[in-house]
């Protein structure tokens, strides 16, 4: 059961003609969590489209053991769970339980299956209790937490979030790193928030203007300033990498990690 | 965020006992019977005036039993019922028939008075109908209910669109309104309104490209042109005895109404 992610020489312009990736390689293995930083505009969301064949690019991509094409398009997205930057995009049902459900419905499980996994994916992001509330009743971290569950519920093989920070207060951002941590999961997140990179991702990789420009462990990385000042990335001031521990990984991220190193 | 709340939204959402007997019922029994009562009411002619009466009876039973309180009604009615009323007022000055009664300037006839008095009671029973459905039933409830009831899908998932999404865009508009203000706007003729104007371009935009991510969402999770169907109701016991209740009641006298 492949999850990894094989993209060479992927490419993709806009219908206006400005390239927003121009000529992507990246290889994600089982396991691996990494993070994809990079300045606005430099092409991280057109490469989270791409890994569920919301847009499809020229050059080869093969993502969770299926080529991308229009014909294997179903199956990616149920192999393939994107979390979308603004909550108000990704839940879109009157109410949080019909919105969890959504997912799993589309993959054509039976009732009883549907409601299973709705009550685990609530469960994994412990928000259980907002089953039967309208999205707009929660706040933006709760929102956050059920975004994740709606794709939870479906048992992805790769995980894929845009800016999963973005707009939380330090609490909310804590909470939902707690969430992540321990979900068994092949990994991507695109971020600007370098120690949520630190902390989460073994594996950290710069895309600019539409290409990766630099892949290694997370810490090796953000300790190159001169590398992160290039592309208009910072380290909060003050922030000391040496006090940052990884999070703890189950076990198929830790194997991965050994055979890469 | 709930700051920005302040607006009539507030009067959406339940009211009332959500445990009462009204508020389990299935929301196809409380739509039939609401429904029913408005029809009775609407199609009685108002020499007939007693059904209006037995209308407005029956909805203050539901509303007790639903202990959905006066003030709650009367908050949620009166967003609704003057712009109704509005219209009707002009009614009497304008219908002839029947006595005239002469106010100086002005004259008012008996059948246009009839005409004002009518519309004002179903109009009144249909607002207090549709008011104690929305206090009752939450409007995801209410949109399971239409959709079992064979209700055209795309009107449903039209409607839970823009339930959903009402709400966001609302705090758009709040957000936008607070950064006229905070820049000094303050319209003092129509010329100085063109803010305005660009403000419902924003606004159409942001939510045109709304439209365009959550679609991309929706594909993301395996939508292929049709939307799940909903968890199936089941009707009960209780569902069936309000709904014959509410028919047994008025439909006879609606009748009979006509007979006499």
């Amino acid at each position: 059961m492949s999850c990894a992610v094989h993209a060479s020489g992927l490419r993709y312009d806009y219908p206006s003609g400005h390239p927003a990736l121009r000529g992507v390689d990246l290889h994600v293995e089982h396991g691996e969590r990494v993070a994809v930083l990079g300045p606005n505009g430099a092409g991280k969301t057109t490469l989270m489209l791409h890994l569920n064949g919301l847009m499809l690019g020229e050059g080869a991509l093969e993502v969770a053991g299926l080529e991308v094409s229009s014909g294997t398009l179903h199956d990616l997205r149920i192999r393939v769970g994107v979390v979308f930057q603004d909550p108000d995009d990704q839940l879109f049902m009157p109410t949080v339980r019909e919105d969890v459900a959504f997912g799993p419905l589309n993959m054509g499980l039976d009732r009883p299956a549907v409601d299973e996994r709705v009550r685990e994916a609530l469960a994994a992001v412990r928000m259980a209790h907002v089953i039967d509330r309208a999205p707009y009743q929660l706040s933006m971290g709760e929102r956050r937490r059920v975004a994740l569950a709606t794709v939870l519920a479906m048992r992805p093989r790769l995980l894929v979030l845009d800016e999963p920070s973005a707009n939380l207060d330090p609490r909310a951002r804590r909470g939902l790193l707690d969430i992540l941590e321990p979900i068994e999961r092949t990994m991507l997140f695109t971020t600007h928030d370098l120690p949520l990179a630190a902390e989460l991702c073994e594996r950290a990789v710069i895309l600019a203007a539409g290409r990766v420009v630099a892949d290694g462990p997370t810490a090796e990385v953000l300790a190159d300033s001169a590398l992160l000042a290039a592309h208009d990335l910072e380290l909060p001031a003050g922030f000391d990498l040496s006090g940052v521990a990884l999070r703890p990984r189950p076990e198929g991220g830790a194997a991965a990690l050994a055979a890469r190193s | 965020m709930g700051g920005l709340c302040n607006h009539s939204l507030e009067l959406t959402g339940l009211a009332g006992n959500p445990a009462s007997p009204v508020h389990r019922l299935d929301p196809r029994a409380k739509i039939v019977g609401l429904v029913s009562i408005t029809i009775v009411a609407v199609s009685t002619p108002p020499r007939h005036w007693p059904v209006y009466v037995a209308c407005a009876t029956a909805l203050a039973a539901v509303a007790m039993l639903g202990r959905v309180g006066v003030g709650d009604i009367w908050r949620r009615t009166r967003v609704v019922l003057p712009l109704i009323l509005f219209v009707a007022i002009f009614v009497p000055f304008l219908r002839t028939g029947g006595a005239v009664y002469d106010l100086g300037p002005i004259k008012v006839h008996e059948a246009g008075l009839l005409v004002l008095a009518a519309v004002a009671a179903k109009a009144t029973i249909g607002t207090l109908s549709a008011v104690l459905l929305g206090t009752t039933t939450t409007f995801p409830a209410v949109l399971h209910g239409l959709e079992a009831m064979r209700l055209p899908r795309t009107f449903v998932l039209i409607a839970a669109f823009m339930y959903r999404y009402l709400f966001v865009i609302v705090e758009e508009v709040a957000r936008m309104r607070q950064a006229l203000a905070s820049r000094g706007y303050r319209p003092r003729n129509a010329l100085q309104a063109g803010a305005l104007g660009r403000v419902a371009t924003a606004l159409f935009l942001r939510s045109y490209s709304r439209g365009e991510r959550v679609y991309l969402a929706m594909l993301s999770r395996g939508y292929r042109g049709a939307m799940p169907q909903a968890v199936p109701l089941s009707l009960g016991r209780a569902d069936i005895v309000f709904v014959a209740v509410v028919l047994a009641s008025l439909v006879p006298l609606r009748l009979l109404a006509e007979l006499a």
